[in-house]
């Protein structure tokens, strides 16, 4: 192929209304041919009938096409007619077959952007949706659950060990990271403060309430909504978009049984018993700042942490690490279950289970606090 | 154009390919002209789609040469096989549109990479291109919107889009019905006759394998090589018995 050769295109009337379109040279898309429109700017308006001549063509491929495909297409539409018998044979078969299914005229279809009203709008309306879409799910989850307690629920013990292997014992390094730099930063923080009135000893108790009670199990239920609650949306929406989710519709398998109450009762059991690790996790790293830093004793440290830490403390943060856990198996599934059928849909799905886990975690702590309190526990 | 030119257009030579130490197909031999329809056939699990992945790119033979109008392409540096690729148009078993973009930027995606035209004029070529596979008028679908058929005929326009020299077509009419699976057909002798394209189809499907290749190879899955079979319609009377076999759905 010689990219030297161009394409030519020149027109010449051959009787009063008629026009031959003389197409020469090559006619291939990198030689850039020209639009259709270059032909029909400067027609005049008598033409009613229009022939080809081809003669000259050395080459051509969808550059060719393209250009005869709207030259006729507007001839059509003004009524000039075009005859096709100068084209070459193989472009007038692949034009025919190009205009042999006609155009799908679709009602409806909004192709432009929509304006910032109806942005505001439409965004409105489904997040005012999506209350009730989450009820749904959670009454979908509380029948499966009483199924389970009738024993009448399917699903794989397997799966739901693998599940409590992936989110328990698999998320103990990150778990432990995070948590023993928490305990550090409580423990800085409270010798600060404490020294003021020279209580230094008195970190021990901060730190051992504030991770058993709050820290631990906030930070194990960030960690875990990150980490554990994008991993089910991903999951399942890949799932719904590979119809695999259909496919235990149409045996009859409740998908909530199957897949989602694995996953529930996996974080339900798992990121309490991880928010106990982290709360010792940070004791620990408290331990280690005070004797180093601070010079208190490890005894010293060790008699206060335990006259610190009632047992009210460990049902707190335990109760807490388990409502968390319900919340991000819950926002992690729900946003699986309603994912779209495209790598954006999924894609879309993990982070919005991140986001809602992380604030229904924050509505839980803030509510549950606030009983905790009133209740004197 | 003739029906086949007779110029060598891909050389495949004492291929062998596999996964590791596991060879699924050895002492691959073919040649494919210009201009041929050339089709790979064979059972379930023979090898066909790992040696489309050969040939295309996806993944490096255990041994042997592919060359492409003589120029070796595993052989060559990774600027060249990029080069050589986009010779080469490909349509997935299935379909493999990008979900996130709508079929007109499925298609204008390849051209607006490899070609300086005119947004225009891209949008012209991909117009062009959904009407020739019969979907015009559905540039702002998006794949999920499209049935199956659908997709299928969608993502070769996507293939055809800068009219490459090759189209490599896995499973071309699974998943059409019997009209749909013709009519694809008809489009693919079509491009051949009047571009000159150079087709290579993995397939088992008999109607598509008899009515338009004419030139093959049978991938045997127990002894792991393969049969030369020439044209279809003469392996169908005179062939291998394992290809008659094959293409008789065990009646031969």
């Amino acid at each position: 192929m010689q990219n030297d050769a161009q394409w030519q295109l020149d027109t010449r009337l051959t009787g009063e209304d008629s026009l031959e379109i003389i197409i020469g040279g090559r006619w291939c898309i990198d030689a850039n041919p020209p639009a259709s429109g270059i032909l029909f700017d400067a027609l005049d308006g008598r033409i009613r009938r229009m022939r080809f001549d081809t003669a000259g063509l050395t080459d051509w491929d969808s550059g060719l096409l393209t250009f005869l495909a709207s030259v006729l297409k507007t001839c059509a539409q003004r009524d000039i007619a075009a005859d096709t018998t100068g084209l070459p044979p193989g472009a007038r078969r692949l034009l025919a077959m190009a205009m042999a299914v006609p155009e799908q005229k679709v009602a409806g279809r909004d192709k432009g952007p929509q304006g910032m009203f109806a942005q505001v709008g439409t965004t409105t309306l489904e997040f005012l949706r999506d209350g009730p879409k989450m009820l749904y799910f959670l009454g979908e989850i509380i029948q499966s659950l009483l199924r389970l307690l009738t024993g009448r629920a399917r699903f794989r013990r397997r799966d739901l060990w693998l599940e409590i292997e992936e989110v328990g014992p698999r998320a103990l390094p990150i778990v432990s990271v995070i948590s023993f730099l928490v305990g550090l930063i409580l423990a800085y923080l409270g010798a600060d403060q404490l020294r003021l009135v020279g209580a230094q000893i008195f970190i021990a108790d901060l730190v051992a309430i504030g991770m058993v009670r709050e820290i631990g199990a906030l930070m194990t239920g960030i960690i875990i909504a990150g980490r554990t609650g994008a991993a089910f949306a991903a999951q399942l929406g890949t799932m719904q978009v590979s119809e695999e989710i259909d496919a235990y519709k149409t045996l009859g398998i409740p998908p909530v049984d199957f897949l989602v109450l694995p996953r529930i009762l996996a974080l339900m059991l798992m990121v309490p018993l991880l928010t106990l690790y982290s709360g010792f996790i940070g004791m620990f790293a408290g331990l280690l700042v005070s004797v180093t830093i601070f010079d208190i004793g490890v005894f010293e440290y060790y008699t206060e942490t335990l006259r610190a830490l009632e047992f009210k403390h460990f049902f707190v943060g335990l109760s807490k690490g388990t409502v968390y856990g319900a919340m991000i198996a819950f926002a992690g599934c729900l946003r699986g279950m309603q994912c779209g059928r495209s790598a954006e849909a999924v894609g879309r799905a993990a982070t919005s289970a991140v986001v809602t886990a992380i604030l229904l975690i924050t509505v839980a702590a803030s509510i549950m606090t606030i009983v905790y309190y009133q209740l004197d526990i | 154009m003739a029906e086949s030119s007779g110029t060598p257009h891909i050389e495949v030579s004492d291929l062998t390919i596999g996964y590791g130490d596991f060879v699924v197909q050895r002492g691959l031999d073919f040649v494919v002209n210009k201009g041929d329809i050339f089709v790979i056939m064979g059972g379930n699990g023979c090898g066909k789609t790992t040696l489309m992945r050969a040939l295309i790119g996806l993944q490096r033979p255990l041994q042997g040469s592919v060359r492409y109008s003589g120029e070796d392409f595993w052989g060559a540096s990774e600027e060249d096989r990029q080069r050589l690729k986009h010779r080469l148009g490909v349509l997935f078993q299935s379909g493999a549109l990008w979900s996130s973009l709508t079929l007109a930027d499925n298609v204008a995606l390849p051209i607006a990479e490899y070609t300086n035209l005119s947004q225009t004029r891209i949008d012209e070529i991909v117009s062009f291109k959904l009407a020739l596979v019969g979907l015009a008028g559905f540039e702002d679908f998006y794949p999920s919107e499209l049935s199956g058929g659908m997709k299928k005929r969608a993502s070769l326009a996507r293939a055809m889009a800068l009219d490459p020299d090759i189209l490599v077509i896995d499973e071309p009419s699974s998943g059409l019905d019997p009209l749909t699976a013709k009519r694809l057909d008809e489009l693919i002798v079509e491009l051949r006759d009047s571009l000159g394209t150079t087709f290579v189809v993995v397939t088992h499907e008999l109607a598509s394998i008899l009515s338009i290749g004419n030139n093959s190879i049978y991938l045997d899955a127990e002894t792991h090589t393969m049969i030369p079979t020439g044209n279809p319609q003469e392996a169908l009377k005179t062939g291998h018995p394992k290809v008659r076999h094959f293409l008789t759905r065990g009646a031969a």
